[in-house]
């Protein structure tokens, strides 16, 4: 290849863990190099290892609990693996920066922006303060933070969070390294400032001409930003190659997997004139202001403000919308787990009016399915008791064993195994995390199950076939989804119709293919811009 | 049958890595067991009476001195040389204790004026009203033990309560509860509990409901805070969302998260409740004159200090009590660090 060697060249790296006296093998062998001013993506589904290479790179794993057996790390010709500690702190931060994926937790919630970023370059560079102070304008500048002057003094938790991920970036860009290593930069991020900030780190990269090794799971984001490409699969490399060649020709059968796990597909055609089985009309969720020595309420924050929905027996209504758009709000209204106002209609019962005691028999025939199958599950009870519990709640007259044969009935049909119910929800992968979930939801037969980002938390191929299982199911009983997503893929290959909210407001509302063909309104417009792009 | 979850599992490993916690577990429950049983231990009745054919258990049955020949119709004392003369005489039998005196035993034969010091007969010499100190030890720790258990109990039970509830409610419920708290912790209690003890004789009970009003306190933060932050996650969330009731919800969904902190309390709780009652006996206030009382003990030897055995059992069966059940708080609290597995 190129005469010159490459900036970064990682040889046959092992990491493994120890943990309870045993050791686990992290990653098992990788090897790749990343020349100057080039991106090499590393791409692999959570667990495959690709975190903790990149983390090797800098030291920065949790020593002596993780170790390496064998390998080489040379940076610029030298050896950097198992360096001194200040030869690696001479290097971090300076000739090598990171970006993390969780832009709040990575910066100190107690420091103005000024400090965090004056910080390094004074670490590094010793300029004095003023000197530093200046550089630290210009970078939050050149990353594309407006008024960089005013914005010095604030702390990380007024910032949004693209904003956030922008100061990282100029923290990791302030001493001009020759290497960044992106954990996962964008993956918390809506999807416009997705792309804005791979923008950005594609214009500087030109400017600097730094190389930059990207970690993500994402196979749209590797594909804009990287000239090489290396698929990660339990801990080794199954695949090395050019960018493009990756794409069109992929070799390895879990590349082909990988990239067949786009979402694809759309939902079942609707029968003839389905009824109406849930309405909501002008669905209001306002939160209080209070402000002043009475706590008098000034303003609101318009969480939902005004908005009117139906959808028919069989549809799946999708609903889309950046973070804080108030979609999960809608939802959880629409279930009466949020207070709102407005009418809202479940089944002919009208939710608002309702008793307590007639609500909470209502929940028999609608449910909700949450994002995070590691929090919606308890972690103290067997899946058993998880899954029974609305059984026991809605039809008492059940026998323990009528119960056990449902809730085996229905595991079955999520495609798990029966006889894991006595086990418990951390023996089990997000994946089969989310089919449990799915399956508590099931078990009363409700007619309309809200699921919020399902399939966010997951794998693409997981997620594949999470939504080829709600889609089956959903033909099957006939059910009635409300999809709460900022996923616009996942939304298109499940949703009828498209609800976009913007800022509490329903922005457009029509057919799935519509929306995504002939956008009407320019905010849909960024937003498939962003996600398709 | 469910088998014990893996969580329990790794938390009973943790609890055996840390040795000392462990040995003192030992230690504290055989201690805590053998001194249930004080009164085949140290009693100044026999345990077994075989006289003229007949069976006798003097410990649960009180016999008059006229079963064995004796003049008088009240009960017998087995220690009178007597009586002693009377059964053994007639060909019978008696099998004592390991020691022959209970904790109100006053030893008559003492050739020393009380307090006298250790001999063969009382192994760790007799306080100052000549009743044996080994005697009194023992049954001292049962009672502090068992008063501590059962104030402990009492007060994580209401404490869990009132936690869960302000926790779960929050809003004005936990306001007004939570300032309710503050007014009642800074209330002097032990001065108040002195004169409440100088209006009404306190019995253990008495002791325990006065001791309750302030210790139920303790828990109310932690339990406060775990249900404050668990009453939102998704799984509680979907609970509801199922149409479970409130009491279920708390309880099956969040307790469980509160328990981790009050198990984690507890021996600490209980060191605090056996020296509140140690304190308050040392001061006079505690249990009736006459109860057997590691606080009373220590009072005689402060006012025997020629007599130090006095003092340093009291001392030494204190000092190894609360230093055992802090090990072993020490190694709950290893038990349930979530942070221990990768160690």
């Amino acid at each position: 290849m190129t005469q010159t060697p490459p900036l970064l060249r990682v040889e046959n790296l092992h990491v493994g863990f120890t943990s309870d006296g045993r050791q686990n093998t992290a990653v098992d062998g990788v090897s790749f190099e990343v020349p100057e001013g080039k991106t090499l993506g590393l791409v692999g589904e959570s667990g495959s290892g690709k975190s903790v290479s990149a983390l090797s790179v800098l030291g920065l794993l949790p020593y002596p609990a993780a170790f390496h057996n064998s390998g080489r790390i040379m940076f610029d010709g030298d050896d950097i693996m198992g360096a001194d500690t200040r030869v690696l702190q001479r290097l971090r931060g300076n000739d090598i920066s990171m970006i993390f994926q969780e832009p709040m937790s990575s910066l100190n919630p107690l420091h103005d922006i000024e400090k965090q970023i004056s910080e390094v370059i004074q670490l590094h560079r010793g300029l004095s303060s003023k000197a530093a102070r200046d550089e630290t304008c210009a970078l939050l500048e050149r990353v594309g933070i407006p008024d960089p002057e005013s914005r010095l003094g604030a702390l990380p938790h007024e910032l949004s969070g693209g904003q956030r991920q922008r100061v990282m970036i100029a923290m990791a860009l302030a001493n001009r390294p020759r290497l960044l290593i992106a954990d996962e930069p964008t993956t918390a991020l809506d999807v416009t400032i997705q792309k804005q900030i791979l923008d950005l780190l594609r214009d500087l990269q030109r400017e600097n001409g730094m190389a930059i090794l990207l970690i993500t799971h994402d196979l749209g984001v590797v594909r804009k930003m990287a000239d090489r490409i290396c698929v990660m699969q339990q801990g080794q490399i199954v695949e090395n190659d050019e960018s493009h060649a990756i794409f069109e020709k992929p070799a390895h059968a879990y590349t082909r997997k990988l990239i067949a796990a786009e979402p694809s597909g759309a939902p079942e055609p609707l029968k003839a004139n389905p009824p109406e089985i849930v309405s909501g009309e002008n669905v209001k969720v306002w939160f209080p202001i209070r402000q002043g020595l009475l706590r008098r309420t000034q303003t609101h924050v318009k969480a939902v403000n005004d908005i009117s929905l139906t959808v028919r027996r069989g549809e799946t209504l999708g609903i889309v919308g950046e973070s804080g758009s108030g979609k999960t709000t809608l939802g959880r209204a629409m279930i009466g787990l949020q207070r709102a106002e407005g009418s809202i209609t479940i089944n002919g019962t009208n939710l608002s009016g309702a008793s307590p005691a007639a609500r909470r028999a209502m929940r028999k025939h609608m449910q909700i399915v949450f994002q995070d199958p590691y929090g919606a599950l308890s972690p103290r009870l067997p899946v058993a008791d998880i899954i029974g519990e609305g059984l026991a709640i809605h039809e008492p007259e059940l026998t323990s064993a009528v119960r056990i044969a449902r809730v085996r009935d229905i595991l079955e049909d999520v495609e798990l195994d029966p006889d894991i119910a006595g086990r418990y929800p951390h023996e089990f992968s997000g994946g089969q995390r989310q089919r449990i979930a799915i399956a508590r939801a099931l078990v009363l037969n409700p007619e309309f199950i809200i699921l919020d980002e399902p399939t966010s938390a997951l794998d693409r191929s997981v997620q594949a076939q999470i939504i080829e299982l709600l889609r089956r199911l959903q033909a099957e009983r006939n059910l009635t989804y409300l999809f709460i997503s900022h996923d616009l893929k996942v939304v298109r290959a499940l949703a009828h119709r498209v609800l976009v909210m913007q800022d509490g407001v329903a922005v457009e509302l029509g057919p799935t293919q519509q929306i995504f063909e002939a956008p009407a309104s320019p905010y849909t417009k960024t937003l498939i811009e962003a996600a398709f792009a | 049958m469910r088998q014990v979850s893996p969580l329990n599992r790794r938390r009973w490993r943790n609890f055996k890595a840390n040795r000392r916690g462990l040995i003192s577990l030992w230690l504290f429950g055989i201690l805590f067991f053998v001194t249930l049983f004080a009164e085949f231990l140290a009693n100044d009745k026999p345990l077994l009476v075989l006289h003229d054919g007949g069976v006798y258990m003097p410990v649960f049955v009180a016999y008059p001195e006229t079963d064995f020949g004796g003049d008088f119709a009240t009960e017998t004392d087995y220690r009178d040389p007597f009586v002693t003369e009377l059964i053994e005489g007639a060909g019978g039998t008696m099998v004592w204790p390991l020691l022959r005196y209970s904790y109100d035993t006053i030893n008559l034969d003492l050739t020393q004026p009380a307090p006298a010091p250790p001999s063969g007969d009382n192994w760790l010499g007799t306080d100052d009203q000549g009743r044996d100190v080994l005697a009194r030890l023992i049954y001292g720790f049962r009672i502090s033990v068992l008063f501590g258990l059962s104030l402990t109990i009492l007060s994580s039970i209401i404490g869990v309560l009132a936690g869960a509830v302000q926790g779960y409610f929050g809003g004005w419920v936990d306001l007004g509860l939570q300032r309710f708290i503050e007014i009642w912790t800074s209330v002097p209690s032990l001065y108040l509990l002195i004169i409440i003890a100088a209006v009404i004789e306190p019995g253990f009970f008495i002791l325990l409901g006065i001791l309750l009003l302030f210790s139920w306190v303790s828990l109310v933060g932690v339990v406060r805070a775990e249900f404050f932050r668990a009453r939102n996650f998704e799984y509680v969330e979907a609970a509801r969302a199922l149409g479970v009731g409130t009491l279920t919800i708390m309880f099956r969904h969040l307790l469980p998260n509160a328990m981790v902190a009050t198990l984690t309390f507890m021996p600490f709780i209980l060191n605090a409740s056996i020296t509140t009652l140690t304190s308050l006996d040392f001061l006079g206030f505690g249990l009736p004159p006459g109860s057997p009382s590691l606080g009373e003990l220590l009072a005689q030897g402060k006012a025997n200090l020629q007599a130090p055995w006095l003092g340093l059992s009291g001392f030494f069966t204190i000092a190894i009590m609360l230093s055992l059940l802090i090990f072993i708080g020490e190694a709950v609290r290893d038990a349930f660090d979530p942070r221990k597995t990768l160690a």
